[in-house]
Order: C-alpha cells, then structure tokens, then sequence
C-alpha cells in the first residue's frame, strides 16, 4: 500500500515537470492592469492638489514656497497603490506604471519631487484656479505641508477661513 | 577552496523569521507565497523557521502598533547578533493606511531597526523575491529618487509698460522674447 502510493507521488512529481519560475535571472511580465508604482509628469502636471487631497494614505505632500512655485512631493512609503490619484487627475499627469521592484535599503528612493510653476493671474495676482474640478476638490488658498519631517499637516489655515475674492458679488435673494 | 566554496554557499543561506504586528494578512499570504515550489525561495537558501532564536531576518508586516510592540522588540531582541530586519508592505515601510489611528504607532522602523524596505500592498511574491535578491547581493536596486522642474525661473513678470503698439495689434514684448527662446 505505502509504496504504492509513493509510486503514485512519484509518477504525479514527475508528471508535474520543473514549476519553478527562473525569476531574478529573467523578468517576469505583470497583467496589463496591474498597478504598480505611479510616475508624476512633471510637464502635464498644473498642481492643483487634488492627488494630494485624495491620497487615502496622504502621501502627497504639497509645499506653497512662494507665490509661483509649488513643491508636490510624493513619499511612497505607504503607498497602496491604488490609483485614486491617477483617476482624479484631471490633467493625466499620473499614470500607473508597472514598476513593482522597489526594494531599496532606504525608503528615501521611492519618493519623487515635482517643483511647479504656477503661473498668476495678471489681475487679482493669485495663482489660476480651474473652476469646476478644484471646486469639487475644495481646494482654496495654499497648503502648508511640512516637507522637512514628511508630513501631512491636516488643515492649512486658508482652508479653514474662507476668503472671499476681490470682485465677488453678493446676491440677496428674499 | 572547498572552504571558500561552502562559504559562498552557505554563508549567506538566510532563515527567515516571520512577525506580523498587527496586520491584515494580506502580506502573509505573499510571503507563503514565496516559499511555495513556484517561487522557490530555498534556492538562495532561505528557509522559515518557528523561532526568532534560530533566524538570522526578521520578516516584519503590519504596522508598529500598540498592543504588539513590546512583543515585536522583544522577538528583535531574541535573534542572534548578525541579524536583518526586512519590511514587507505598505504598512511595515510607511504605517498602512490607518496610520493615524489610536492604536498604531507608524512604520516598524520606530521599534526595530530596518533594513530593506519592500513597498506594496501587498508586494508580489516577485517583488519580495527581488528584495531578497537586492539583500543578497544579486541584483540591483531600480528606485532613486526623482526631481522634476517644471520651468526655469526668472519668468518676466507682467507690466503694462511692456506693451507695445504694433499696427492694429498691441504686442507684449517681453512674453514674445521669452516665447522664443529654446526652451529644455
């Protein structure tokens, strides 16, 4: 009986071949949509925040230097890859590459820094707003995140204080 | 030369210890995974053991978190002095998630000292397969980190003293010189 059934795990061993994938040596392809880790384009980008907003994770960070430039830093650390921030861009700025072997011995390699020229609007002096999806994404004013220590401040104070635009009219409705 | 053999051999034949923190499995699975005939992490060696006392990496997932973090340094603290730490997943490299929740007190690097970081929620068995190999020494890391600049500062700053009538039209002089330059 016993060396029966080793006969039969023998032949079923042999039947089964070699399974084992050469993988380090060759590359080993992905499904086409796999998620791995997302690329920022710097040229499509017009930094307006809503990946920053929209990561579950916060792990984009956005630092206002000055009027015109806008520092977008994306960390990586705990990234899950999911791709809300690729959906909401509405430039296509980010896009999901393939890339899934990011093992590093410093977790400062997976990050990656955009530095944005946001250009001013030549009347009221403050940067361009797109209107309808920045307005979804309530986005106002600047934002404030502390880019030395890594981290997500949770409300810049322009947030929480609405300002009200120079020429804006109000309606009384009775 | 046999002694030089055996060491090359042997010498960097790495048993794992496997510690989860308080995560949701998910990066458990990849890790079996791994050590299944189709992966096949023996081939460089690497064998899961039962007790941290026999292992030389510790393979930390899920997040340093309240109840656990004791239990966790205590289990570092128990491994044999030439020892690596791996984190394997979003939370183990940067919190997860629910980072800012009560109970969680971030990445495992606040407890143990880590080594190789492994990012993916969760990584494929290739990718930790990959973070081995980077540990061993037979492959090289891919990742750096990147910086974009978007344009090259100074740009002219508006002034209505830069119009210029030209014909029917008034021409901005400074934007039309800027816009001819080759920009890189």
């Amino acid at each position: 009986m016993s060396v029966l059934s080793k006969l039969k795990e023998a032949l079923v061993c042999l039947r089964a071949g070699r399974v084992t994938l050469p993988y380090p040596a060759q590359p080993r392809p992905v499904p086409p949509r796999f998620r791995g880790r997302p690329i920022f384009d710097a040229a499509k980008c017009i930094g307006c925040a809503g990946c920053a907003n929209n990561c579950p994770a916060r792990e984009i960070l956005v630092f206002d230097v000055c009027q015109e430039i806008r520092i977008l830093k994306y960390l990586g650390r705990r990234c899950t890859y999911c791709g809300r921030c690729a959906d909401v861009c509405p430039e296509k700025a980010i896009t999901m590459s393939h890339e899934f072997e990011n093992a590093t011995n410093q977790i400062g390699d997976i990050q990656q820094t955009l530095e944005l020229f946001m250009s001013t609007c030549q009347r009221c002096g403050r940067c361009f707003k797109e209107p309808s999806p920045l307005e979804q994404l309530k986005l106002k004013g600047y934002r404030f995140d502390d880019l030395a220590h890594d981290r997500w401040v949770f409300r810049s104070q322009a947030y929480l204080t609405r300002e009200t635009a120079a020429d804006d009219v109000n309606i009384d409705l009775d | 030369m046999l002694k030089n053999l055996c060491r090359k051999m042997f010498g960097r034949s790495l048993w794992v210890y496997h510690a989860n923190s308080g995560g949701c499995n998910g990066c458990d699975i990849e890790v079996l995974n791994v050590l299944t005939p189709y992966y096949d992490a023996e081939r460089f060696g690497i064998r899961l053991v039962g007790s941290p006392r026999h292992a030389d990496v510790m393979l930390c997932q899920g997040p340093a978190m309240r109840p656990t973090a004791q239990a966790l340094r205590r289990a570092y603290d128990a491994m044999p002095a030439p020892k690596l730490v791996f984190a394997i997943g979003s939370c183990a490299c940067g919190g997860g998630v629910w980072h800012d929740t009560y109970n969680v007190l971030g990445p495992v690097e606040k407890i143990v000292p880590v080594d190789f970081y492994i990012p993916g929620c969760p990584p494929r068995p290739e990718a930790i397969l990959y973070g081995v190999a980077v540990a061993l020494g037979l492959a090289d890391k891919k990742t750096a980190p990147v910086t974009f600049k978007q344009a090259e500062l100074p740009i002219p700053r508006y002034h209505p003293g830069d119009l210029r009538r030209e014909g029917d039209m008034i021409v901005y002089t400074k934007v039309e010189t800027w816009m001819r330059q080759p920009r890189g």
